[in-house]
Parts: structure tokens; sequence; C-alpha cells
């Protein structure tokens, strides 16, 4: 399982800027279980976007988000939403934003940073990775992220290495994600996010937070 | 002359570079340092080059510049986190080396320690912006320094990449950051550095053209295969593959590639790979 924990919603509402219409994600697996994509935090979203002027052109809670056909047949089903929305906010795990970035066509907002594998591992077989880094970057590369995608986990465009078959000079086997993350933003049309320079993570985020660590089922697990 | 007021001065800019050996014998590579006296404008010192394990750049440099020649410290990201970084930069401001050259890194897997576990904490960029904080007088996370060193701070792009829009983006990024001049990756298609060099232009940033030796037509044809964003045309591999002295005709091109580059950047940035004896011989025949 993915553990996820919603992020600030200054940073939501930042990342929001300048679209007015949304179109919202919940995912019934393991967001659901988190508390951060499930029903009720969909509507409370919902809620809170439209009381910050936002316009929800529709909403969906699939399970699981992670699981890009299932999503693509649920996005066609709500086609008309879709389409209205300038973008999508998933309230997922860094795998399930990957997975509707893929295959929505549309700039997905990530409005989660997944903190841990939580024990246990989803059913899921994409190629999307999450590094349960606790502060997700997918909104500023199309969907794509850089830390998995990438084998410098490079978080400010692609180094010399992109070979001209567009895969990377490490592995001839591995497309060059920076190359895909370029190819995405340029259809999204949404270039411009390349110019902003990314500041060093904070690494730390990457331990799991007090808050999970403080926990009854924490300490169950550790035997306590 | 320093490299900044070298580049300042508006001359045309000669750099090439030195890789320590593998072991503490630096007699040779003294020497090859030696005959670049009075020559360029700045040697680079190579950060364990192509993730081999090595002599350190730092060490190098310190020697180089006790013997008054300039040296361009390659600082990468491969191996050291933020705190080691920022570390080597002020030891290296108090060794009394001011050009660095701030890289991304080769890949680990690359080199001779495949099993190495690579940092990239920070990256070529993010690298530029901490040593600008350092020169400002704190540490990255802002914490005041007892005395703040200053540095000429330079970057690579490589005009040949895929696609060079997304590399040139990254050169706007490493400028906005703090990089103050740009050496390139080999360039040997003029046509492409031509373009290239345009695109750039507006950013009034010195640009020297990377010039990689060529050895033999096996090499060229092994770096158009497998080294991202050079490609060297068939014309220059057929004069390599039918010339009677290799070095003679790898010489006669470089100086021709330099000469023809010469009215479109501010210098030239020449890696021997080897051939460091042979730079000399390369100077002498642009007749610069």
């Amino acid at each position: 399982m993915l553990l996820s924990q919603q992020k600030p919603l200054e940073e939501i509402l930042k990342s929001l800027e300048g679209e007015n219409n949304i179109f919202i994600l919940g995912c019934n697996g393991c967001a659901e279980a988190s508390g951060t994509g499930g029903k009720p935090q969909v509507l409370e979203m919902k809620e809170t976007l439209e009381k910050a002027g936002k316009k929800i052109t529709g909403f969906t809670i699939i399970d699981f988000l992670c699981q890009k056909a299932l999503v693509q047949s649920r996005l066609r089903g709500k086609a008309k939403a879709v389409t209205a929305a300038d973008s999508l906010l998933a309230m997922t795990c860094g795998v399930g934003v990957q997975a509707v970035a893929a295959v929505s066509g549309k700039i997905t907002h990530p409005a989660c940073n997944t903190i841990s594998l939580g024990g246990m591992r989803g059913e899921w077989k994409g190629s999307e990775r999450c590094r349960e880094c606790g502060d997700c970057v997918l909104d500023l590369t199309g969907g794509i992220c850089p830390l998995t995608a990438c084998s410098k986990f490079l978080l400010n465009g692609a180094c010399g290495g992109t070979t001209k078959e567009g895969k990377c000079e490490v592995d001839s086997e591995m497309d060059c994600g920076w190359l895909l993350i370029y190819e995405r933003l340029t259809k999204l049309g949404r270039l411009e996010k390349l110019r902003q320079i990314y500041e060093p993570k904070d690494q730390s985020k990457m331990l799991p937070p007090k808050g999970l660590r403080l926990t009854a089922r924490w300490a169950l697990e550790q035997g306590k | 002359m320093g490299l900044q007021e070298s580049l300042a001065s508006g001359k045309f800019v000669m750099t090439s570079e030195i890789g320590p050996p593998k072991g503490t014998n630096i007699e040779e590579m003294m020497a090859d340092a030696e005959l670049l006296r009075g020559r360029v404008d700045g040697i680079n010192v190579t950060d364990l080059q192509s993730s081999v394990m090595r002599l350190g750049s730092m060490a190098v440099c310190h020697l180089l510049k006790e013997k008054g020649l300039e040296p361009i410290l390659q600082v990468t990201c491969r191996d050291r986190n933020r705190l080691g970084l920022q570390a080597d930069l002020l030891s290296a401001s108090v060794l009394g080396i001011k050009n660095v050259l701030a890289l991304t890194g080769d890949y680990a897997s690359l080199g001779d320690h495949p099993q190495a576990k690579p940092v990239f904490d920070l990256d070529s960029v993010s690298l530029i912006g901490v040593i600008k904080k350092l020169e400002a007088g704190t540490d990255m996370v802002g914490n005041p320094l007892h005395g703040a060193p200053k540095f000429f701070v330079g970057a690579v792009v490589n005009p040949g990449g895929n696609p060079v829009e997304a590399q040139i983006l990254k050169m706007e990024k490493k400028i906005k950051a703090g990089a103050s001049f740009f050496q390139t990756q080999a360039v040997y298609d003029i046509g492409a550095f031509e373009k290239f060099i345009k695109q750039v232009a507006p950013f009034k940033v010195p640009v020297l053209a990377g010039i990689i030796l060529l050895k033999s037509a096996g090499m060229a044809r092994f770096m158009n295969k497998n080294v991202a964003g050079v490609f060297v045309p068939e014309p220059l591999i057929q004069r390599m593959a039918k010339a009677e002295d290799r070095v003679k005709t790898s010489i006669e091109i470089a100086a021709e590639l330099i000469r023809e580059l010469k009215n479109m950047c501010q210098g030239i940035h020449i890696m021997p790979i080897g051939w460091e004896s042979k730079v000399p011989a390369v100077l002498d025949a642009t007749k610069l």
C-alpha cells in the first residue's frame, strides 16, 4: 500500500493558478485507506475549491487510479466533464498521478505527497514508479516522476546523456525520463515549467513522518 | 591573466584539460600540464572522469596553481552530497582555486566502480546556485560563513543534445543560477553548432566550443554510436580512415574546426583524452 498525505491547500491552489475548471479524481485503493482520496475527501476538496472560486466540471472515484486501462475507460465515460476541465486534480499516490497523466492527455496535478509503502504493495504492473519522497513534484513535470524516470534523479532537466534514440546513456533500454517530460510538457503547452529552477529536495521528507511513527499501527508493526 | 580576465578582455580564449592519473605518480600529468604553459588561458582538471576512481581534481588544481598555471576545478554531483560539495568548495577556495566548472557528472555505473551508490543530491543547476550562496556569505540553508569564497563559475552544454531546445532551456537555468561561461560537448558538425550558437547568442554568455582530438576512424564511429550528442560527419571519418599519419591528420582536422569556429564563439576547449602532448601542435596548426 502507498500511504499518502494531502499536500497543504496553499500548494494545491498555487498549482491550479490560472486554471478555473477542474476535474477531480479520487482513488478507492490506498488513497481511500490513507484518508486522502476517498469519497469524503473528494467531496471536501470539491467544496473547498468551489469556495476558492474554481468550477468543478466533475469528479470520479476509481478503484484503483494506478490501473491505467481502468482509468482510461472510466474517464471516457466522463468525457464531457474531463474535456471541459483545464486540468485534473488527482487525489492519490505518485503512481496514480502518473497513470492519470499518462492516459488523460490533460495537465494532472498531484493533491498528495506519497510518504511510505506502508507495509504492503498493491497489485500494479505499469511502468510508473513512486519513490515515496514525501514531496511530490509531479505537478512540475507533466505527471512523469523525475526521481524514478531519470537515472540521476535530476530535477532541473536532462543531462547531456540523451541518445539519438531518446534513451538514457546509462541504459540503452531505458527511455530518457527528461525527454519524456519535455515531450509531455510540449504537448500540454506547458514548457515554461522547465524554466523554473527546482531547489534541491528536502531528503529528510524521505523518512516516514513523525505523525506516522506515532500511530498505534506503527507500534504494532514494530512489535511494541 | 586569469580565465575571467581573459574572457573579459574579448580575446579568443583557449582552454584544455588534463585528467589526473589512477595512482600517485603525477610526473607525466605535470609534464603534460607544463606543455600548456603560456599556450592556454585555463586548464580543466577532471573530477573522476568517466566515473573511474583516481587522483582527485582539487589536489591537482592546487599543484597547478603552485606552478603558476590557471586551473579550472571540475566539480560533479555524482560522489558528494550537499555537505561534501560545500565543504570541498570552501577547501578549494582556501587553496587559491578560483575557476569552478559545475557539472552533474557521469553515472557511476559507467565507470570502474559500477557497484557505487550514486549521489546526485544536487544537480548542476542547484550546484551553481549553492556556489553563489557561498559567495554571498552563507551556506545553502542560510547559515553565515566565517569568510566567504569567490569563484568564477562555468558550466557545460551539449549543442548536439536531443533535443537541443531542452539543452538550451537548461543552459538558461544555469545562467540564471549564476554560470558565467560555458564549455561544450565536442563539436564536429559546424552547421549544427552554428544553429545552436545563434539560438544562445541573446544570452550574451561566453561559449567555448569543445574539441576532442580524433584518434582514429574507429573512435569517431564509436562516439557516433555511443556518445550522446556527438556527431562526426562521414567525410571526417573517411579522412581519418585513409590517413597515412593519423596524428598529423587528427591535428589538421582539429585546427580546421577551430578556425571555422573562431568567428562563431568566444573560445575553444580542447579535450585531448590521452593525447595531451599533441595539444601544442594543434595550437600551432590553428595559427591563431
